[in-house]
């Protein structure tokens, strides 16, 4: 997949996002008196009705807690629970359910990571090795967890298209390294990253890797077996899910040796005074009752996503790109920050002399919904020598319209600015 | 819910545009004797505030930095505003520039006072950018005080 457009589209017959757009209620709204264009799909994206709707039912029809009642609502919320649970393991194809452990989101699940397994396995002079263009919650809980333990966080570099070294980054894998930790697509880039090539180089010498795959799941299809990794993190907000829940996949193997992140209740098997016994995974580090109608919702939305098929996603996402790339490198004075050749849904931008806040704002009085600034990836803007950039980033509802009213906004702001 | 009349125009005034482009006052004072550095985190706004304060008197102010359109002409436009004041005048001006942009404007209040800096009311209807419009200021208040550390519209 490439930005160049080598590949021959093959969207689904069926696939039409402007009709799809028409299952997500907040999009149907007047922005300032304009039709909403929401680009904002990398910070979160909108949720379709049977999201809402498998919300609404829980709390109608089976509100109450799992694990614990031997009444019929709380066995009917345990099932939706636990098979949402199946649906994540189905959805990246993890071996057993027992390796997805749900969190508050891709943010929490790499704090458990850095707090349980970091913290047995990082000792004094070792070293986590992140990359340059990691979100601020792939590098924060590495920093933390390496001033405790006197460790080091070493950066993979990347070039001035936003894409790894990955001869560099071979030269990082020195026997201190204890743990890579990459994201799968950049958030502030769109940069896809080879981390099936990642993992295999550490795995090579003995070294495990976490991918934060965040901005990965709603785009691309994703097989931790296949990718063989040994953690992988994403949030249900960015791919038509609810906020407040996530997942943690592990290797088994490795989650069995981990010790608790949080105690409480559901993740013991018995309890005295002298002595606690762990509950079996996934429950182990599952403490306390979890976000219930967050599990199903996000179920919902896998359910969504599979039914209008995440390879018709990728192909039309990879389309909208390809289109508004060539759109807006026909513009004067515009700056695309992220060239890399295998990109995602992204398209991080600057204008000559016109501050990224500035663009956000008249931007949003044509109705068009974009991020600006630094993208908790402040690095990144370092590295590009820039304080921040104005974001589009799209998701199946967005159309190849809706990309001519961002070019017409932009053309709007260059012309206030001129 | 943001009234639906507001028009980018009315914050994007041409004054203001036209101080962003070519801000007044935008060097390093060489003879300053205080200063003071704005910093807003989440924009990267950044600007640094050079004053000359001697006998009471802002007798020469600069700044330098980098931030958005608003950020800019306001710096900009402050510092054209207090050349000449006195401490007094110049916290009496922050504070009435602070309730126009936050959309608190009392009775008490002389527009002349402001001038040219009345083209900062259509901020108001822009909450997000209020901190824009009032960095420059903060850190200018922060000179005056002889606080040297970086101040934050965070
Ligand atoms: C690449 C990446 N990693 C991690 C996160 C953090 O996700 P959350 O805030 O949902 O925990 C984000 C969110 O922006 C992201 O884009």
């Amino acid at each position: 997949m490439s930005i160049t457009a080598d590949r021959v589209s093959t969207v689904a017959a069926g696939f039409d996002a402007a009709m799809l757009s028409k299952d997500f209620p907040a999009l149907n709204q007047l922005v300032h008196g304009k039709p909403l264009v929401y680009l904002d799909n990398a910070a979160t994206s909108q949720k379709p009705q049977s999201v809402i709707d498998a919300i609404t039912r829980f709390y109608q029809e089976d509100c109450s807690n799992i694990h614990r009642g031997v009444h019929l609502l709380s066995e009917r919320a345990t099932n939706a629970y636990e098979e949402a649970r199946l649906a994540v393991q189905q959805f990246i194809h993890a071996a057993s359910h027992a390796e997805v452990i749900f969190v508050r989101g891709a943010t929490e699940a790499i704090n458990l990571v850095a707090q349980s397994y970091g913290r047995t396995q990082v000792q004094p002079g070792d070293a986590v090795l992140v990359s340059a263009m990691e979100h601020h919650s792939n590098i924060v809980p590495w920093q933390m967890l390496c001033e405790e333990k006197g460790a080091k966080v070493r950066v993979i570099p990347m070039n001035d298209r936003g894409e790894l070294v990955l001869e560099e980054y071979e030269k990082l894998l020195t026997p201190e390294t204890k743990l890579v930790a990459v994201a799968h697509v950049s958030n502030a880039l769109g940069t896809v990253n080879p981390v099936r090539r990642i993992i295999r180089m550490a795995h090579e010498r003995g070294i495990p890797v976490l991918v934060d795959g965040a901005q990965a799941v709603p785009h691309l299809q994703v097989d931790v077996q296949d990718l063989d990794c040994d953690f992988y993190v994403f949030s249900g907000h960015k791919m038509y899910g609810p906020t407040g829940i996530g997942v943690l996949y592990g290797k088994q193997r490795l989650l069995e040796a981990m010790p608790p992140y949080q105690g409480g209740g559901d993740m013991i098997s018995s309890v005295t005074f002298e002595k606690t016994t762990y509950n079996s995974l996934p429950h182990k580090f599952e403490a306390g009752t979890p976000d219930i109608s967050g599990v199903i919702g996000l179920g919902a939305a896998i359910e969504y996503l599979t039914r209008v098929g995440l390879d018709n996603v990728a192909v039309h996402e990879h389309d909208l790109l390809v289109y508004a790339t060539e759109q807006i490198t026909r513009l004067p004075g515009v700056r695309v920050i992220g060239t890399a050749k295998e990109k995602a849904a992204v398209l991080s931008f600057v204008l000559d002399g016109i501050h990224p806040h500035d663009v956000g704002t008249i931007l949003d009085q044509e109705g068009i919904a974009v991020r600006t600034g630094h993208h908790c990836a402040q690095p990144v803007m370092q590295f590009f020598g820039i304080p921040a950039t104005t974001r589009a980033s799209f998701a199946l509802y967005n159309t190849e319209t809706e990309v001519d009213t961002l070019m017409r906004g932009i053309k709007t702001v260059q012309e206030m600015f001129a | 819910m943001m009234p639906e009349s507001r028009d980018v125009r009315d914050l994007y005034q041409d004054m203001i545009l036209e101080h962003s482009k070519r801000p007044e006052n935008f060097y390093r004072l060489p003879d300053a004797n205080r200063k003071a550095e704005g910093f807003n985190p989440l924009c990267g706004d950044h600007f640094t505030i050079f004053l000359k304060f001697d006998n009471d008197t802002v007798t020469d102010i600069s700044f330098e930095g980098s931030g958005c359109a608003i950020s800019k002409a306001s710096a900009s436009m402050m510092t054209a505003r207090l050349k000449g004041k006195s401490k007094s005048e110049a916290q009496q001006l922050f504070a009435q520039f602070q309730r126009l942009v936050t959309n608190q404007t009392n009775k008490a209040d002389d527009e002349t006072a402001l001038g040219k800096l009345v083209v900062f009311s259509g901020v108001c209807e822009f909450p997000v950018r209020v901190k824009c419009a009032i960095l420059a200021w903060h850190a200018m208040m922060s000179a005056l005080d002889q606080t040297s550390a970086a101040v934050s519209t965070e």
